[in-house]
């Protein structure tokens, strides 16, 4: 096979209209925060087990690279990843079944909150190892330098993931290959509940990105306006054959790790510091001084949403558990492995 | 007809499938400029290019989770693991990513890949390159297990592996490929399901695969000589194991010893065993017996690595200590 020629470059909208397009990232942010507040309350009542991860506070970061992403471009996400989700365009009511364990959810029920899976917006997981996606991002971007696709894969995870192996193999191998990844890191300053200048001899992530050849920009992830043109510029770059790019979007979440944690390493004052730049009031200030944000705008905006998250409820609750005679599908395609030996 | 080895018969099946099908590409440690760590891949960089021929740095974890990313981006990887101790550097990616992701998906993400390795020991190569730890891969629902033990098996299971939409590991024992023989000039497809018998017999069942097959075989010629009829099966599939040809041997032979180079506790030669005594148990004649490897890092001095690993004079005495 010689390599195939490369498709022409898609060409993405690179000056979205201010206005409605602000309404539009404001739109998606609401969508998150709000189905994560109701995720707790859910898990409150136990209709949600197991491990909850909630980006509340960090919504800009997925909402703002999406923008840069087209339909046949791939996402890699990790176990933090109901924001990425319906960003991407999961239906709120596929995930939200899923994180009830529904058999109508994205992946039946059998992967819950840390393993979101749907081809069809092509979001790979969902992934709860901790840079595990990392290869698998590469492995795709890989797939599409191959067979000459103009494709991006955007691969998010975290800071802590900067300090696994799999991280250093996977963005030497990116460079080396020169291959269409966008590295998503959300830098949140904490690894679970230890803070980076704990974990890491060096603590610009950028710097770790650069020493691949790899270009790095550091972006404001609590400022979905630089994070989508940050990411449009890198995406585009991603896209016209400039290989691997890297953006650290410096962001916090607002709540604790997980439903488990106690939140016991980080200062109160910290996060309430870290509130005052809240993505979303902060685009909904800038929003209302530049007149895209009328008086009622708002209110009409959150009800939408909340009839969108009810929606979703009710549809996760009259969904159907998935029949334990299936407990075996799909662990292979064909019949089960253990076939009956008489 | 032609005289063939065991490497060349691997070659030869990797090049018909980059032949055969665009999407197959390989990647791996050397696989490129050296020729393959075991010169399974000699050759292949100059007839296909460094595109499908692809060398990787010394980094298995990321590499085989390449190898997956690509297989769910529509390629068939082969993806080359210089031997099954290194795939430890890799356990993650095989055991919770292309074991896992059909599953966890809800059946919508099929990883269409084949990992290849070497293993077994025999070559004093000491512990760190010489354990048959594929018994551990074949415990991991999501996975398909072979051990190609023949010529023709070596030359034949890849491609149907290649076939398969989910993910295939395939142990290929370091000691069998300089091993020469004879293979068909007309390649016959080969399944990927069953168990063989490689000798027939009605005294007593060895079970064996991979680099004990000719243990196994070596034993029964033997056995014969002392008027013993020893049947061999190999298992050739590990995962899902072919239950149902090993014990129906067993329950004609009433008698059964189980070769594994594996260490015995918690073995392949474990799991072997207790289906044939869940299924089999009133066909014994005799307990099942078992010879495994010794339980110790494998040691390099010639004496005792071949004291660690099954002889032929071990299943001899172990099936005649079965009274056969």
């Amino acid at each position: 096979m010689t390599k195939a020629k490369a498709a022409p470059v898609p060409v993405v909208e690179t000056e979205p209209a201010a206005g409605d397009h602000g309404v539009h990232l404001l739109r998606e942010m609401l969508r998150i925060r709000r189905f994560e507040e109701r995720c707790v309350e859910l898990y409150s009542r136990t209709a949600i087990r197991g491990f909850l991860h909630l980006g509340i506070g960090e919504e800009a970061c997925a909402v703002g690279v999406m923008e840069a992403l087209l339909p046949d471009d791939a996402v890699v996400a990790t176990y933090r990843e109901h924001g990425h989700a319906l960003a991407r365009g999961l239906s709120m009511r596929a995930t939200m079944a899923e994180l009830e364990g529904k058999v109508e959810g994205c992946s039946r029920g059998r992967g819950g909150s840390m393993h979101l899976f749907d081809t069809a917006t092509r979001f790979y997981g969902g992934n709860a190892i901790v840079a595990g996606g990392l290869p698998l991002a590469v492995g795709l971007a890989l797939a599409d330098h191959l067979l000459g696709r103009r494709r991006v894969t955007a691969c998010f995870f975290g800071d802590g993931a900067v300090a696994e192996g799999e991280f250093h193999e996977s963005m030497n191998l990116a460079a080396l290959w020169h291959l269409p990844v966008l590295f998503c890191c959300e830098n949140n300053l904490y690894a679970m509940g230890t803070a980076l200048q704990f974990t890491e001899s060096e603590t610009d992530l950028s710097l770790k990105a650069s020493s691949y050849r790899i270009p790095a920009w550091e972006v404001d992830g609590m400022d979905v306006l630089a994070v989508e043109e940050t990411a449009r510029e890198a995406a585009q770059a991603v896209r016209e054959g400039g290989g691997p790019h890297f953006l650290e979007l410096r962001t916090y979440r607002f709540r604790a790790h997980s439903m488990y944690d106690p939140d016991r390493y980080r200062d109160k004052d910290e996060i309430e510091k870290w509130k005052e730049r809240d993505p979303i009031p902060a685009l909904i200030a800038r929003l209302t001084h530049d007149g895209a944000l009328a008086n009622g705008d708002l209110d009409r905006l959150e009800a939408e949403i909340a009839a969108e998250v009810d929606d979703a409820v009710a549809f996760a609750e009259a969904g159907t558990d998935e029949p334990i005679e299936d407990l075996e599908r799909f662990v292979t395609s064909g019949p089960p492995t253990q076939a009956p030996t008489s | 007809m032609s005289k063939i080895t065991y490497r060349e018969a691997v070659r030869q099946a990797i090049r018909e499938a980059m032949i055969r099908d665009d999407r197959v590409f390989v990647m791996g440690e050397d696989v490129g400029h050296y020729g393959g760590c075991y010169a399974v891949t000699l050759g292949l960089l100059e007839e296909f290019g460094s595109e499908r021929i692809r060398d990787t740095p010394l980094s298995e974890s990321g590499f085989v989770g390449a190898g997956i990313g690509a297989a769910l981006g529509g390629m068939r990887p082969i993806v080359e693991i210089m031997t099954v101790n290194f795939s430890l550097l890799a356990l993650d990616q095989i055991v919770n990513n292309a074991a896992t992701l059909l599953y966890m998906s809800g059946g919508q993400l099929n990883v269409p890949m084949v990992i290849r390795m070497a293993t077994g020991a025999g070559r004093q190569v000491a512990a760190q390159h010489s354990h048959s730890l594929e018994g551990w891969y074949a415990h991991i629902p999501g996975l398909r297990v072979l051990a190609p033990a023949t010529i023709e098996d070596a030359r034949g299971m890849l491609w149907p592996a290649l076939c398969d939409p989910d993910p295939v590991l395939i142990f290929e024992h370091g000691a069998l490929y300089n091993q020469e023989g004879d293979l068909a000039d007309e390649v016959s497809p080969v399944d990927i399901d069953k168990a063989a018998i490689r000798r027939a017999g009605s005294d007593v069942t060895i079970v064996a695969y991979g680099g004990t097959l000719r243990t196994a075989l070596a034993a029964a010629e033997q056995l014969a000589g002392d008027g013993v009829a020893a049947e061999v099966v190999d298992l050739r599939c590990l995962r899902p194991l072919d239950t149902p040809t090993f014990v129906s041997s067993v329950a004609r032979t009433h008698r059964a010893v189980v070769v594994d180079e594996g260490w015995r506790s918690g073995s392949l030669s474990a799991e072997v065993s207790a289906r044939i005594t869940e299924e089999a148990f009133y066909d014994l004649d005799a307990p099942v017996a078992r010879v495994c490897g010794a339980e110790v890092p494998m040691p390099y001095a010639k004496h005792l690595e071949d004291e660690a690993i099954p002889q032929v004079a071990d299943v001899v005495a172990a099936v005649h200590a079965l009274g056969a």
